[in-house]
């Protein structure tokens, strides 16, 4: 059982990269950039999932949402970190707990 | 059986990277932990036979979007001691929920409704079998529209990035061409008429 891969193999390798990055998300709350850091980890295991899928169904469209998730990813990552820099700009600091004008 | 030998020396080392960069203190060690567990990634799927989105997570992730996040870990000036406060404070709360979110993926994932149908390993791909030509194939067929659609998504990031970090500093000074070019003599040249000096 233990020696042979099964589909479980990789979804219980892709739930426990969730699981990190979950905590990753929890435990560095004052981080922006962990936390930016963290949700890439996210989508890395759901990409994971996706893959394994693929592999096991024998079904490409997995691998084509693999792809279209990469270039989402890849976008987000960039206006978020453009959106770091502008904030450091006008605040001189990155950290959550100085934004709060929204906060009441 | 090899195969069985990757996957765990490569799942082991994911999630021991991955761990490191949610726990380590320095954000640029946790941006370089983060390129090793995406090495690590792209190697277990270069195992499940996605070629293409193995060398791809390769170069777009770690080539540019890795190489962006250490690029503004390093240039903003950031207090680390300031950033890790809480950090001990959170981590049961953080912990309580992870274990949570995994007993509850890891009672649907090894249940048997789920994946017994699914279990056996496919046979494997023949040797002039292309994934990447396999994946264009139906890249540019049926998910023609979607791509389009993530080729503008790229085209608002690139444009998005760009306008939000452009500013026009007021004190440095530069050169408008156009202003340049309309000037007249009239507009700098002033011909003060002054009566000559006695000697």
């Amino acid at each position: 059982m233990m020696m042979t891969l099964t589909l479980s193999h990789y979804l219980i390798l892709a739930a426990v990269l969730f699981s990190i990055s979950i905590a990753g998300i929890v435990i560095n709350r004052k981080n922006i950039i962990i936390l930016l850091m963290s949700i890439e980890l996210m989508l890395l295991s759901v990409n994971l999932n996706f893959i394994a899928f693929s592999h096991y169904l024998n079904d490409l469209a997995g691998q084509v949402f693999v792809f279209f998730i990469l270039t989402v990813a890849a976008a987000e990552a960039a206006i978020g970190l453009a959106i770091l820099v502008v904030l450091f700009r006008n605040k001189r600091s990155i950290n959550v707990e100085d934004i709060k004008e929204l906060k009441w | 059986m090899i195969e069985t030998i990757i996957f765990y020396v490569f799942a082991v080392s994911t999630v021991i990277t991955a761990t490191a960069v949610v726990t380590v203190r320095n954000p640029v060690h946790a941006a370089l932990f983060l390129v090793l567990t995406f090495f690590t990634s792209a190697i277990i799927w270069l195992s499940l036979e996605a070629e293409f989105l193995a060398i791809s997570l390769v170069l777009v992730y770690v080539g540019a979007v890795m190489v962006l996040f250490i690029f503004v870990v390093m240039m903003l000036d950031i207090n680390v001691a300031r950033m890790r406060e809480g950090f001990v404070r959170y981590l049961p709360l953080g912990l309580l929920v992870a274990a949570i979110m995994l007993g509850l993926m890891l009672s649907v994932v090894t249940s048997e409704v789920f994946v017994l149908d699914l279990a056996s390993e496919p046979a494997p791909k023949p040797a002039d079998y292309s994934n990447t030509k396999a994946l264009g194939g139906v890249l540019y067929t049926e998910y023609v529209f979607a791509f389009e659609i993530a080729a503008v998504i790229l085209l608002v990031a690139i444009i998005a990035a760009i306008s939000l970090t452009m500013r026009k500093r007021s004190q440095t000074k530069y050169q408008n061409p156009s202003e340049q070019m309309k000037v007249r003599k009239a507009d700098r040249l002033r011909i003060v008429k002054m009566p000559t000096e006695e000697k």
